[in-house]
């Protein structure tokens, strides 16, 4: 009980007396408040791409891509493959028409707001059910593009990343010119960076004749995608792959939120060394200064553990308010933020936001603590092993 | 230089002290190093892309392909001393995660146009010679510890061969360059590609042209869009830098993002060290007043302290450029994600230079104010 007395008044003693050493502290806050802002932001990167391409896939939808190909960008299939997709078991029925669409998927050149330099934003030939298929996907403005003509409907990612891409404007390309008739969204998925066209317009812009690069369909459950599956790969007339929609996007994303995040956590272990030298640094200070004080503790009869204890509780309480600073401001200033980067299963864009989310910033904290932590370990010991008789004499 | 002990001894005052800054400041500028690397390797090589290439695409996107009968069109073309055109394959080797360049290339136009790429001469005769030969670079041949000779086969994501799905290409050359080159591709030849493939024949992906004059480029490139212009694959030309300084934009700003995290590491720092500085001065008070007593000039006195923070700087700043340069010279880290990575000299010397200004700045407000200090507070401070 006694003990316990004792470490509270001293770490509320050391707490107190921060404000009197609050240029050595300040330092210790704002180094750690750096690396949080830096590892919290970086993964925010990862965060944002990564939910953009998984919040992509539903479970209960396939794609179907000509087998060996590695992309939606590198398949191709003939319009006899697609009408034998359309008629393969498990995929969801509405009346007579198979919840299926085919599509082509191709790039354009659109210049990028910002930097004016061209960008590939994925263009969607699409058909009809497409809508039907994807259920996320709603029209917030202007209106669907109707089937024949040369009209575009664009998601509201390329709307914000890229130039020219609003309701009545004309988007030229080529020979071709396609009219803006309204803007759509999916839930946030990256079907929001792409333009959407009628699939046969497309196949004449594009000079694809009859063919088609993937079918996107709607199945009866998620349970049903091993009959839909099998059923195409024992057909000998087409020659395919099926995957789930999710896994298929998961897998595209994959090589370049790990390159992010091991950046991320590259440099933020790297900053946090330095930051808890600035830790031990200023913790150091602090027990200098204090020497003859916490001498004068101790020689009165306080125990060296909660001498230990008060600078510890001292350099965490500086972690954490530093760790809380850094936080905030990075979700601040990064949460949200809008921006695009080249998808590179497809060489296409990908706008996605910068995303802060709560595990991230739990995660920052937790890291300034076990910065403040190892910063102040040094030092507390060294407070406790303070020979008495000198550190009286000292100063 | 007399003082230089004097200077060392305040310096060892507080050993623990005087460690941590130089640690902290050593992580600052391995940092520094670190991250001006990945900044290089996001621009692709920008720097060595030539002015007197231009790349010619399909005004609509770079994936639609243009006809090969633009050749001879562009060759008669006056002003332009070479042509050649590249291909991408977007091939798998064994599985997907093995990701490398695959081009498709002719040969001969191809080394005319890129005198970077090193190739020994008896290589490039087998090359010729061999219509399955493929040229690797070193860096490439080293990650999957391929030799000359081997023999191996990619699988076709965009390009099918007639029969079956699978390209075998004999390694006939491997090709080396400086640091700045990316060794990581594989080139073959355009003939066995097209001669071999499904569909697509007479069709390749972009231009190379080799102009004479490069303060013409941008009259040589109106030139050929409008040479094209209405016909079936209408083009759009840039120089070859301009065209991958706007492929590396389509990634997003690496560049102020590496920038932005660098003014955060180097800020923090700034303040630690010059924490340190004033508080290792501060408990010296009473020995800056004897100092003066003694006769040092304020002039000194300042330099003494700014020379001290300078050489902490410069110790903790330069092992941390070492280091960084010695981990750069290991290569890529990412098994191909990042081909060009290299720390170029112009990086070096800005850290060399934020060194000095680090030190400087950090010692500025404590050296004046030892240099303001009265010797009778001084000596009564203790």
């Amino acid at each position: 009980m006694n003990f316990i007395k004792q470490t509270i008044a001293v770490t509320l003693l050391n707490l107190r007396t921060i404000p009197q050493r609050l240029g050595s502290s300040g330092v210790a806050i704002v180094g750690i408040a750096g690396v949080v802002i830096v590892l919290v932001s970086v993964l925010s990167i990862a965060q944002g791409f990564s939910a953009a391409m998984e919040q992509s896939g539903s479970d209960s939808r396939a794609l179907v891509m000509r087998s060996g190909a590695d992309s939606e960008m590198t398949s191709g299939l003939g319009a006899q493959e697609v009408d034998l997709i359309k008629q393969a078991p498990g995929l969801r029925r509405e009346g007579q028409t198979g919840l299926a669409s085919a599509e082509l998927y191709v790039i354009i050149d659109i210049p990028k707001i910002g930097t004016n330099t061209p960008a590939n934003v994925p263009m969607r030939g699409v058909e009809p059910q497409a809508a039907q298929v994807r259920e996320e996907f709603s029209i917030v403005e202007g209106r669907m593009f109707q089937f024949g003509t040369n009209e575009v409907v664009v998601g509201r990612g390329a709307k914000v990343n890229f130039q020219g891409l609003t309701v009545g404007n004309t988007i030229h390309s080529g020979q071709n010119a396609f009219q803006v008739v309204g803007v759509f969204e999916t839930d946030g998925s990256i079907a929001e960076t792409e333009i959407w066209i009628d699939a046969r317009i497309l196949q004449g812009a594009y000079r694809r004749g009859n063919t088609f690069q993937t079918v996107l369909a709607r199945l009866d459950s998620s349970q049903s995608f091993d009959t839909f599956r099998d059923w195409l790969i024992a057909n000998p007339q087409v020659n395919v792959q099926v995957r789930r929609e999710t896994e298929y996007y998961a897998q595209q994303s994959r090589a370049l939120s790990t390159l992010i995040r091991q950046v991320g956590f590259g440099i933020a272990a790297l900053m946090g060394i330095g930051a808890v030298f600035g830790a031990i640094l200023t913790m150091y200070t602090a027990v200098s200064t204090r020497s003859r004080e916490i001498a004068t503790l101790r020689a009165l009869g306080f125990n060296t553990t909660s001498v230990i204890v008060s600078v510890l509780s001292e350099s965490l309480a500086l972690a954490a308010i530093g760790g809380g600073i850094g936080g905030v401001l990075a979700y601040v200033a990064f949460n949200g933020y809008q921006t695009s980067t080249m998808n590179f299963s497809t060489f296409s864009q990908v706008a996605f936001a910068f995303q802060v989310t709560p595990r991230l910033l739990g995660m920052g904290l937790t890291y300034a603590l076990i910065m403040g932590l190892i910063g102040g370990l040094f030092p507390a010991v060294r407070a406790a092993r303070l020979p008495i008789p000198s550190a009286l004499r000292e100063l | 230089m007399k003082f230089l002990p004097l200077l060392w001894s305040s310096l060892w005052r507080k050993k623990i002290r005087t460690i941590f800054t130089l640690l902290s400041v050593f992580i600052a500028f391995l940092l520094f190093g670190l991250l001006m690397t990945i900044k290089g390797a996001f621009s692709f090589g920008v720097d060595i892309a030539g002015l007197d290439r231009l790349v010619i695409i399909h005004k609509v996107s770079l994936i639609m392909p243009l006809p090969i009968s633009y050749a001879d069109r562009l060759k008669a073309t006056e002003g332009v001393t070479e042509v050649s055109h590249q291909t991408w394959f977007g091939g798998v080797y064994q599985k997907p995660e093995n990701f490398f360049a695959q081009m498709v290339v002719e040969p001969e136009p191809f080394m005319k146009i890129y005198p970077e790429f090193k190739i020994p001469p008896d290589q490039v005769k087998a090359w010729l010679a061999d219509r399955q030969g493929a040229i690797v670079g070193v860096d490439l041949a080293k990650r999957f510890g391929w030799k000359v000779g081997d023999r191996i086969p990619i699988t076709g994501t965009i390009w099918q061969p007639k029969q079956g799905q699978v390209w075998d290409f004999n390694i006939v050359g491997m090709y080396d360059g400086d640091a700045a080159v990316d060794k990581t591709q594989l080139f073959f030849r355009y003939d066995y590609l097209d001669e071999n493939r499904l569909r697509g024949e007479g069709l390749v992906g972009w231009y190379v042209v080799k102009i004479a004059d490069p303060s013409r480029a941008q009259e040589m490139g109106a030139k050929f869009d409008t040479m094209f212009a209405n016909s079936s694959a209408e083009t759009k030309t840039t120089t070859e830098k301009g065209f991958v300084e706007g492929f590396a934009k389509q990634i997003g700003d690496i560049g102020a993002i590496m920038i932005a995290i660098l003014v955060a590491v180097l800020f923090t720092m700034l303040l630690v060290a010059a924490n340190t500085m004033a508080q290792s001065v501060r408990e010296r008070t009473s020995e800056v007043g004897v100092l003066k007593t003694l006769g040092f000039s304020n002039g000194a006195i300042l330099t003494l302290v700014l020379s001290e923070s300078v050489l902490i700087a410069v110790i903790g700043g330069a092992l941390g450029l070492g280091l960084a340069w010695l981990f750069v010279q290991n290569g890529d880290p990412t098994n191909g994600m990042l081909p060009i990575f290299i720390l170029p000299a112009r990086d070096l010397a800005i850290g060399a230079a934020l060194i000095v200004v680090l030190g400087l700045v950090a010692g500025a407000l404590p050296a004046l104010n030892a240099m303001n200090l009265k010797i009778t507070d001084a000596l009564r401070r203790s």
